[in-house]
């Protein structure tokens, strides 16, 4: 097998000095209110309401009992809608969820980076062998407009690459885990216990590698992620991916996305404190996803929410078509809220009616105003 | 001081310097150190709700710079300015201006992340609009004021011509009792002010300053006590030791208001007839422990009287004002601590008083003594209880 270079040279910027922030796990431990009040001095105060109500000198305390005043001006929670959200851009440099969105096979490379990563090559018998490079790295990434995660990913991003073929394809794929953990890729779909990447005997040490290979079966939407123990930090922290097997002789043509529905547990008390497709906080919100309005839109929706049990994706004005899992090509049902445990995965497919924004989100609203949270812009007629 | 002499005092002092610089050039703990994350520390000062949204001071008390990155309210990010923006440096403050429909009555959570993931939290128990200073808001403060330390004070004041008439052991009876109160002070300041110094940012040694401005106090009234007492006979001395109770209840009381008002800007107040009534009760005790030294010191004049009175009770109103509208918890440690300290004082001298040339131990083992000491405790006890 053809040594991996080192990941500096392989197309993929993993300049760790753009970084700006290490994580502190325990050094910044949560400081107590400084109330600065005693219980004995708090209930002190309280016998002091009274005195100043029986003088009929109260001011503002009085609002707090009656519901005709809320305290704040009408104009602060009129404008609520609009400051809702994150502060500020993330950089897309390193990673740029727009263009996640729309890429499978590192067809965001172009030609001669992208061969190193992945390479086609017919068989006899009408189908590809499909050869793909991953490499596990650590590296710092921007999870939400200048909040940076210390992040395990596979070639330096998260979510890992989508990875997509055709059922009956052959796939193969080198992994080099260049992070300081053992690591694995475990892919959801038919293989042989050899290459499931789970068992103990299946770790890749740092430093090592392994040869995964199999057939691409069935067609559907899947998923690949560390299987490595202890298992949740190993997802959280950022290995996973999308795997789409698209059934012989592909799906109907369509403006296709990918959203990879995850969180992030920044202070590590085992609870996301963000959400979002596709890593980013409220991306999409300053930068709607464009899509023509009467075009077939395909969304491949994973969820790989650590921590919650559930996750889901809500979308407004509208209804779609839910393949769940994929597997089939009839939808089973039509919606405009679909619920998936972590591993589940859904193709959803509509077309937009209507020019126009369309707000998506988690129907937990929880996770949507920590982040999980988009516009759709429907353009032309 | 001879110019040798300055040198050989410098001499270490310059040395010091260099190995500063050396230290600074060649920082020995980045060996150690090497790829740590850094230590970051965030404390919310103080929280103000206005028509605006929330406004928020925060410091950084860590010894690493911290980049604030966003701010959540409710579980939700939510949109902020920062002032200054950009990285906090080691004890630095930024205020945080938030635009959040805040809700009257209703508790909200505040929460900053930094640069590197990690949170800070602050829970606002009750929100209720912050008292902003204007004539309408500083005369319910003084109101409040009033209420709990100039009136009762001055009618424990009208103690006076009872202890006046008091023989040898009804004197003892009342000066004990007076030491049982101010030692009961003395604890709650004690209580109240390690408290607060324990939730204090760590590089305010909340528990040092406490013991370093008692400190201070207990040497202030001390000297104070002797300046006074040198101005003439029994009946001054009588009389420097009341003005000195009165001074040591009085740093008391402000720091009392001090509290009394911040838990108003807090939003921390809630309704209780009986709760104001048991103030009242608390405080009026106070009053008697002004007046029991006077016993020897002849017919006093009133307005001497109303003087004494309100330097141990007007202080509660100017801690309403400063702890409603500026709160801080350095001022709440500091002015709990001095008066800690003044009551000590206080109760010091009244008992070498009291005791003349005997043993304290054979002055307490004294019936109006003992049973003045144990009276002093338990009505403060009982008092407080009502309270809370």
């Amino acid at each position: 097998m053809r040594p991996l270079d080192a990941a500096g040279g392989l197309g993929y910027d993993f300049d760790m000095s753009k970084t700006s922030g290490r994580v502190s796990q325990n050094g910044g431990a949560p400081t107590a209110p400084p109330s600065g009040l005693s219980r004995r001095s708090v209930l002190r105060l309280a016998g002091l309401g009274s005195a100043t109500g029986v003088l009929g000198a109260l001011w503002g305390r009085r609002e707090a009992h009656g519901s005709a005043h809320p305290g704040v001006d009408p104009e602060v929670a009129g404008h609520a809608a609009h400051t809702m959200g994150v502060v500020g851009r993330i950089d897309t440099e390193t990673f740029d969820p727009a263009a996640f969105l729309r890429s499978w096979n590192f067809s965001h490379l172009p030609e001669p980076e992208r061969s190193r990563w992945y390479r086609e090559e017919p068989r006899p018998d009408g189908t590809l062998l499909r050869e793909y490079e991953l490499v596990a790295v650590d590296r710092e990434i921007e999870i939400a407009p200048g909040v940076y995660f210390p992040a395990w990913t596979y070639n330096g991003e998260v979510p890992g690459p989508t990875l997509r073929a055709t059922e009956g394809d052959r796939i193969r794929i080198r992994f080099l885990n260049q992070g300081a953990h053992p690591h694995t890729i475990h892919f959801h779909g038919w293989h042989p216990p050899a290459m499931d990447g789970s068992l103990p005997d299946q770790q890749v040490l740092p430093g090592e590698s392994f040869l995964y290979e199999f057939d691409a079966e069935p067609f559907g939407l899947h998923l690949y992620h560390c299987h490595a123990n202890p298992l949740k930090r190993h997802i959280h922290k950022g290995l996973y991916g999308a795997f789409i097997v698209d059934p012989p002789g592909g799906r109907v043509p369509a403006d296709e996305l990918v959203m990879v529905m995850n969180g992030f547990d920044t202070n590590f008390d085992g609870d996301n404190e963000v959400y979002a497709v596709n890593t980013a906080a409220h991306f999409h919100m300053a930068e709607p996803i464009r899509v023509r309005v009467g075009e077939l839109v395909r969304m491949y929706v994973v969820n790989v929410t650590e921590f919650d049990p559930i996750n889901s994706f809500h979308l407004h004005g509208m209804f779609f078509d839910v393949h769940r899992t994929g597997t089939r090509l009839e939808s089973t049902e039509s919606t405009d809220t679909i619920m998936l445990c972590q591993g589940e995965r859904a193709i959803l497919e509509t077309r937009f009616r209507y020019p126009g924004q369309f707000m998506f989100h988690a129907h937990q609203s929880e996770f949507a105003e920590l982040g999980w949270m988009g516009l759709f812009e429907a353009e032309g007629a | 001081m001879s110019a040798r002499l300055w040198l050989l005092g410098l001499l270490p002092l310059v040395l010091l310097a260099g190995l500063l610089a050396l230290i600074l050039a060649f920082d020995p703990t980045e060996a150690i150190r090497g790829d740590a994350p850094p230590v970051e520390r965030l404390a919310f000062q103080r929280v103000e709700l206005g028509p605006e949204g929330i406004r928020a001071t925060v410091l950084n008390d860590g010894p690493d710079p911290v980049q604030i990155a966003q701010v959540m309210v409710d579980e939700a990010y939510w949109a902020f300015t920062a002032e200054p923006a950009g990285e906090l440096g080691h004890l630095s403050r930024a205020t945080l201006e938030i635009p959040y429909p805040w809700v009257a009555g209703e508790v909200h959570e505040l929460r900053v992340i930094t640069a590197t993931g990690v949170t800070f939290d602050h829970t606002i128990e009750v929100a209720m609009a912050t008292p902003k200073p204007s004539g309408r808001v500083l005369a319910v403060f003084t109101l409040i004021g009033l209420y709990v330390g100039v009136l009762p004070v001055a009618l424990g004041l009208a103690w006076y011509p009872l202890v006046r008439r008091l023989g040898r052991r009804g004197l003892d009876f009342a000066l004990a009792l007076t030491v049982g109160l101010l030692l009961f002070l003395l604890i709650d300041s004690a209580h109240d002010g390690l408290e607060i110094a324990a939730e204090m940012p760590g590089s305010y040694q909340g528990v040092a300053l406490f013991a370093l401005a008692a400190g201070f106090a207990f040497l202030a009234i001390e000297v104070l006590g002797v300046r006074l007492r040198e101005r003439g006979g029994a009946a001054g001395a009588a009389w420097a030791t009341a003005f000195l109770v009165a001074v040591g209840i009085g740093l008391h009381n402000f720091a009392e208001g001090l509290a009394i008002g911040a838990a108003f800007a807090l939003g921390e107040a809630a309704l209780g007839t009986l709760l104001i009534i048991g103030f009242t009760l608390h405080n009026t005790t106070e009053g008697l422990a002004i007046v029991a030294p006077l016993s020897k010191a002849g017919s006093a004049p009133v307005a001497r009287l109303a003087l004494l009175g309100l330097v141990a009770g007007a202080p509660t109103i100017a801690g309403v004002w400063l702890g409603g509208l500026v709160y801080s918890p350095v001022w709440s440690v500091v002015f709990l601590a001095v008066g800690a300290g003044a009551i000590a004082q206080v109760v010091a001298q009244i008992t070498r008083a009291m005791a003349r040339e005997r043993p304290i131990g054979d002055l307490v083992r004294t019936a109006p003594v003992a049973a003045g000491l144990l009276a002093g405790l338990a009505i403060m006890y009982a008092t407080g209880m009502m309270i809370g």
